[in-house]
């Protein structure tokens, strides 16, 4: 093939947040956002493996879900809902302000949303301590009956698709928080501005498929019919 | 304008090989070339220890009785050697070890688009190689590569541990699909638009998309499958409540796409192969390139040719056999443009081009195999056969297996510098066709006449054509230890590679071998297809 070459401008006034192997800031931003997507990508396909095992398993025991579903508490996600409605708004001014230059508002914004997570877990552990302790386990560790619980069918499926669902999710939801805590420092050295904020960015879309995965399994899983 | 050998205009800048030194400049390494080289010190390490093993079932297979494995050896040791194969070797093969090294090359671009991401690519594929290799110390698996429940979810062993595995595999998988695919859409040189690109790149560019869009699928099925193991979550086990046909379904779902994981990247080797090695440019550029993408989008939906006898509906199989016949046409349309690029061509049988035309045979038998066993009725008669061994074999030793050593040998200089022998090189060649077809051509008939596969004994009428396949794959593997020893041979006694020592036209010929650290002292910029060689057809004398 025909090729040229041109001189390319020897590094002039190089970006300090550029990488080597990037020309412009633009490349680099533009990469970065369609590597997330293809990543939130995966994500989804990985979830709908699961919900596609759920509709299975629903339409073989339909009776028993309906029963076994009864013992989650509608309240607990439904709180767990609206924590999670709130932290997606605060992520998405987080983003807001780091396309403005606004590091105090971004900041703030971030421990919004890092406190809306914190809540989300600790509700789910006081959901999940109560499953464990009536025996409302996965599969075979599933022991129910012995405290007093009689379900329909097999409940232990149940309890399985239940635990792993959430349990997927809730470790998606600790990613996150860890992401968001380095954002944070990152935004604390000043790291981001109107010129460079791609990785708030990111991380906001991440955090919004986190939510978006539990606005349906908060259906799914709880109040089915 | 002619190529330009490294720009004689700068001063010499040493190349990646030599640029840093000491064990820490290759373990913290986020150049591309350095991570291609790394990779293919491993996957060649692992199809050696497979190959080993492969070799070790043929031999057993030298007599109808027991000689030296039990039964139950003989399950392990092909588990091994299936998934050894499958997970640690083909997946990562060209598009983890040759993809890295040339993507970036071949784009004009400095490294790929996540550098470090690919660094950590590298990492996780070697926990999981490590995890696999744990289980051999653990009661090993023998469950066979496929993991079919419920035996998979009954049998003790190492079962859980190979499950993880795969599932951190897979996470490699994704990581270098992501990145390629960026990389392909955002590190491109400038004027190199998307019917500039050499069709390797297509075939990458067509094979990360399939990473990314089916190797979730295995990950949670995997997943699924280690917590049916841990918990006995009675999704896939049937004794709980489960549906161990569902696990089918989840299996290949990913499974059948992952064949084309293994075989579009070879694809991709042999468009360039052939072109550069008949000097002709590739007939029918945009149907390549654009084929790849088809057999990508259908291969999603022809899963279910697995599962013929599994039990699933008459229409099922009835659709999914249609579809499958459906892929051949965009592969059949790859095979005529090939031997339509050869017509006229001026051909040198160099090494590559000895690959390259073995491809054109094996490759083909082995698909059109394929459309015997995605026939509903005959595939009734050879599923589980010796049949469908030759098959897959043909496909993947024959097709992904040829088309990567004929590859290694195209862009050795390339990569290490030095340049292998091509007399010993067509002696190799010669040896891995015999024997490669000794050992798998046999086996169509043998599994034609009732011959199951994954058995360690069998009738003694079968007899003669096992020893005849066992031979083969002696030869087999003669041939490919050979090649081992004169491409090794090569790196100390070589001559020295020049920058492009085949004349050929795309962006990796246009730097040194092996190339800089940065790839290009300047950002080339590309007015026209990688196919063009009239000017060197001219020329060519004078190399
Ligand atoms: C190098 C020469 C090779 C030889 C001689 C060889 C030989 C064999 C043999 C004897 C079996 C067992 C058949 C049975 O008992 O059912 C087998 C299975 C298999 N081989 Fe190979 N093989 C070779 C290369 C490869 C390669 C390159 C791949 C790449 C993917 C591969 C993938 C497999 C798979 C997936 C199985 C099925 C394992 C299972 O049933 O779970 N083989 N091979
Ligand atoms: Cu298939």
């Amino acid at each position: 093939m025909s090729t040229t070459s041109h001189g390319s401008g020897q590094h002039e006034e190089y970006p300090p947040y550029l990488a080597h192997h990037f020309d412009t800031m633009g490349q680099q931003a533009g990469a970065a956002k369609l590597g997330m997507w293809l990543f939130l990508a995966t994500e989804i396909l990985m979830f709908s493996g699961l919900f596609l095992a759920y509709f299975i398993i629903r339409y073989f025991y339909p009776d028993m879900m309906l029963s076994a579903h009864e013992f989650l508490q509608k309240e607990a996600g439904a709180l767990n809902t609206v924590v999670l409605l709130i932290s997606s708004y605060t992520m998405a001014m987080a983003v807001r302000a780091a396309q403005t230059s606004n590091t105090p508002s971004l900041k703030r914004n971030l421990l919004w949303t890092l406190l809306c997570a914190g809540i989300f877990m600790v509700v789910k552990y006081f959901e999940y301590s109560a499953k464990i302790e009536h025996g409302m386990l996965p599969g075979r560790f599933y022991e129910a009956h012995y405290h007093g619980y009689e379900l329909v069918g097999l409940p232990h499926i149940f309890f399985a698709v239940y635990f792993t669902m959430t349990g997927l999710h809730g470790v998606h939801v600790l990613v996150g928080m860890g992401i968001i805590t380095w954002i944070y420092i990152r935004a604390s050295r000043g790291d981001f501005h109107s010129g460079n904020y791609i990785a708030v960015e990111n991380t906001g879309l991440y955090w919004h498929l986190v939510d978006l995965i539990w606005i349906f399994l908060f259906p799914l899983l709880y109040l089915v019919r | 304008m002619a190529h330009h050998p490294a720009h004689a205009d700068h001063a010499p800048e040493p190349d990646y090989i030599r640029a840093k030194k000491g064990i820490m400049s290759w373990l913290v390494t986020v150049d591309h070339k350095r991570l291609g080289l790394m990779y293919l010190a491993s996957v060649l390490f692992f199809f050696l220890v497979a190959g080993i093993l492969a070799i070790a079932l043929r031999t057993e297979l030298f007599t109808p009785g027991q000689d030296f494995m039990s039964a139950q050896t003989y399950n392990k040791v092909f588990t091994l050697h299936g998934a050894i194969m499958v997970f640690l070797f083909i997946i990562p093969s060209v598009p983890a070890a040759m993809g890295n090294f040339l993507l970036p090359l071949m784009l004009g671009a400095k490294d790929v688009a996540f550098p470090k991401l690919n660094l950590l690519s590298f990492y996780v594929f070697s926990v999981a190689a490590i995890m696999f290799i744990s289980t051999l110390v653990m009661g090993s698996i023998d469950t066979g590569w496929t993991f079919y429940t419920p035996y998979s979810t009954a049998t003790g062993g190492a079962a859980t541990m190979a499950v993880f595995a795969v599932f951190v595999a897979g996470f490699s998988s994704i990581l270098t699909g992501v990145n390629f695919v960026v990389t392909v859409h955002r590190m491109r040189a400038p004027g190199q638009t998307w019917d500039r690109l050499p069709l390797f790149v297509w075939a990458i560019y067509a094979t990360a998309v399939i990473q990314v869009l089916a190797t979730p699928v295995l990950a949670i099925t995997v997943l699924l499958l280690g917590l049916e193991r841990i918990f006995g979550v009675g999704i896939f086990d049937p004794a709980l409540g489960g549906d161990p046909v569902l696990f089918q379904h989840f299996f290949w779902f990913y499974s059948h796409p992952a064949v084309y994981i293994m075989i579009l990247p070879g694809f991709g080797i042999i468009s360039e192969l052939l072109t550069v090695h008949s000097r002709k440019h590739i007939f029918g550029y945009k149907a390549i390139a654009l084929s790849s993408v088809a057999i990508a989008i259908i291969s999603f939906l022809v899963w279910g040719h697995h599962m013929f006898v599994s039990g699933q509906s008459e229409l099922a199989g009835i659709v999914f056999s249609f579809l499958t016949f459906a892929v051949a046409v965009p592969t059949a349309i790859k095979v005529f443009s090939w031997v339509a690029t050869l017509y006229k061509g001026s051909i040198s049988y160099t090494t590559p081009m000895w690959y390259g035309l073995m491809f054109l045979w094996t490759f083909t038998i082995g698909g059109l195999t394929g459309l015997y066993l995605g026939t509903l009725s005959i595939d009734v008669h050879l599923h589980d056969t010796y049949f469908v061994v030759a098959h897959f074999h043909y496909v993947m030793v024959g097709g992904t297996v040829v088309a990567f050593i004929g590859g290694l040998h195209h862009w050795w200089g390339k990569m290490t510098g030095k340049m292998y022998n091509e007399k010993a090189g067509a002696i190799g060649a010669l040896l891995v066709f015999v024997g490669f077809n000794g050992t798998f051509l046999t086996q169509f008939f043998l599994g034609h006449q009732g011959m199951p596969r994954r058995y360690y004994a069998y009738l003694s009428e079968y007899q003669f054509l096992h020893q005849i396949s066992t031979i083969g794959s002696w030869i087999l593997a003669a041939g490919l230890l050979w090649t081992m020893i004169y491409l090794l041979h090569s790196l100390w006694y070589g001559e020295k590679a020049t920058g492009n020592y085949w004349n050929a036209t795309s962006l990796e010929w246009h730097t040194q071998s092996p190339p800089i650290e940065h790839n290009f002292h300047d950002t080339p910029h590309v007015t026209g297809s990688p196919y063009d060689f009239p000017e060197i057809d001219k020329s060519g004398a004078t190399h």
